[in-house]
This record gives C-alpha cells, structure tokens and sequence, in this order.
C-alpha cells in the first residue's frame, strides 16, 4: 500500500468500514510509514478538538430570547398572565 | 481480529445511544405537535435550537445571520411539520433546513458570486499532506479556552463553504456519512471525498499551533 492510497482509505478507516482483509494493509502501511503515522494521529485529533469544542457562545440569555421569538413567530403572543 | 492499530479515538459524547430499532423519543413530540400541542413543540425547540444555531454559524461565519436562520429554520419546520414523514430523524430534518437557509444567506451576502455546495471544491490545496511534524499528546490543553476557540474559529473560517458544511455536519454535529450525503443533496463518495480534503485542510493548518516541534510550547511544556 502505498501512502495516496492510505490517504484515500482514510475516511473508510474513520467510518470504520475499510474490509478486514485491507485492513490489515492499512495497518501494516501506518506501521511502516511515520509519515502516515501522523496524519492519521494529528486528523483524529483535529476530529476530536472540534467535536469537543463549543467554538461559539450559545448563552442562556440568547437561547431564551430565540426560543421566545420562535414561538411567538409560530403560535403567536402567549399570555403572560398565566 | 487482533488489529495492529486500534480504530483511532474519535471521542463523541453526544454520540447516539438509540438503536435503530428503538423509536426515537422526537417521534411523540412531533406527533404532539402535528395534533397542535405547541408544548411539544417548544420542547423540540429547546432540544436543537443550540444545534441549529451552532451549524448556521459554522457556515455563514455571522452571529446575526445564525440568530435569523435560527429562528427561520423552526418557523418553517413548523409551517412544514406535516411534510416530515419520519424517513430521517427530526434533527436530521432540521439541520437540512438549516443549511439551506444558511447557503441562501450566504448567497445573498456575495451578490456577484455564486455560493453553493460545488464552490471551491476543485481546488487542490490540502489534499496532499505536507506538514508531517508529530502533534502534541493533548493539544488542546496548550491552550486556555478562550484561544483555543479563537484558534478553532479562524481555521475553520478558511475553508471553502463547501468543505466546511461538510465538516460540520460529519465531524462537529456527529451526523452519519450517509445522514449527511442526504442532509446536503450529496452523494456519499462526493461526501467522503470533501470531509478527506476538508481535515486535511484543518489538520494542515492546525499544525502550526499544536505541533510539537514548536520551540516557544516546547519550552513552555519543560517549565509545567
């Protein structure tokens, strides 16, 4: 195996759906190739940073103020009496 | 099969734990709302309203635009409820609605340039690795939250539209290839082929940050 074609597994090996039989050549190419070894470490963890993160501020005082606008949008005023 | 290389850790807390035979809890309270009880509704809108608004700011980059598409995405849901046949789940639904309305807006913001899933995806930066450097152990930790996040926004605003969606429904919202082929209109090789590109492109800029190579971090990792 060479490395484009690693590269071109990558995404089967993420979904975990690369056939055991080539599986065990992929394997055997991150073994043997430190190049690879990298990519494949440094991708998951640029996966799983993103995944982690909450890269944008979602406050509670605009969650409350968009799920107020929605529903007044779609059920119309509610009546703050009850 | 005893694998050399265990499947890499990719962490996912908000990972699915319903079976596909289990009816999803968001199949009654949609119910409920197609019969007119806005409770339910309201407690759909709580349930995504974050999700929704997490993905139109990772496309459309804007903080007033999300707030809008927001907004928009559930007016029309619920306009449309009776359309949803319960073939994809409700967020799945949802999140389709919502990068719609995100390409729209960003359509709208370039007047002389065409937006759309196709844009930019010919390009051949980042589809060969180059920066080969070993990363840190937990390279987030380099960082206080604040930068860190700052450091993930700017990297992932680089990217081209279309790759970027792509990430966002794939890697930050967690949807299934396929979920996401059909979230977007895609096929699932034109899917794989820009989510390879698209951590590639972010795994290739993010190095300069986490590497290990960096002397400055090196130096600041001896001292803690």
């Amino acid at each position: 195996m060479t490395c484009t074609d690693f590269l071109a597994k990558l995404t089967d090996f993420f979904d975990g759906t690369v056939p055991p039989a080539l599986m065990i050549e992929v394997e055997q190419h991150i073994a043997e190739c430190k190049h690879c070894e990298v990519v494949l470490d440094s991708t998951t963890k640029t996966i799983n940073i993103y995944r982690n993160s909450e890269i944008y501020d979602f406050p509670p005082e605009l969650q409350q103020r968009l799920e107020s606008a929605i529903m007044t949008r779609c059920c119309g005023p509610r009546d703050s009496t009850k | 099969m005893q694998h050399l290389f265990p499947m890499p850790a990719i962490q996912s807390p908000e990972s699915e734990s319903i079976q596909p035979e289990e009816i999803h809890p968001d199949v009654a309270l949609v119910a409920r709302a197609k019969d007119g009880d806005t409770s339910a509704f309201e407690q759909l809108v709580r349930q995504y309203d974050r999700q929704i608004f997490r993905v139109a700011q990772h496309i459309t980059q804007n903080r007033e635009d999300a707030e809008d598409i927001t907004q928009d995405v559930f007016f029309k849901a619920y306009q449309k409820l009776d359309q949803f046949q319960g073939n994809s789940k409700f967020s799945t639904w949802l999140v389709r609605i919502a990068v719609n309305e995100s390409l729209m807006r960003l359509r709208k913001r370039k007047t002389s340039k065409t937006v759309s899933m196709d844009e930019d995806v010919h390009t051949e930066e980042g589809s060969i690795p180059r920066d080969f450097a070993e990363w840190r152990p937990n390279p987030e930790q380099l960082y206080g939250q604040g930068e860190l996040s700052e450091i993930l926004r700017k990297t992932i605003q680089g990217l081209p539209p279309g790759f970027r969606t792509v990430f966002t429904l794939r890697d930050v919202e967690n949807l299934s290839t396929e979920e996401t082929a059909e979230a977007l209109g895609l096929s699932v090789p034109a899917v794989k082929s820009r989510l390879l590109r698209a951590r590639l492109q972010l795994r290739e800029r993010l190095s300069r940050y986490f590497k290990q190579s960096n002397p400055l971090q090196a130096l600041e990792g001896k001292s803690r």
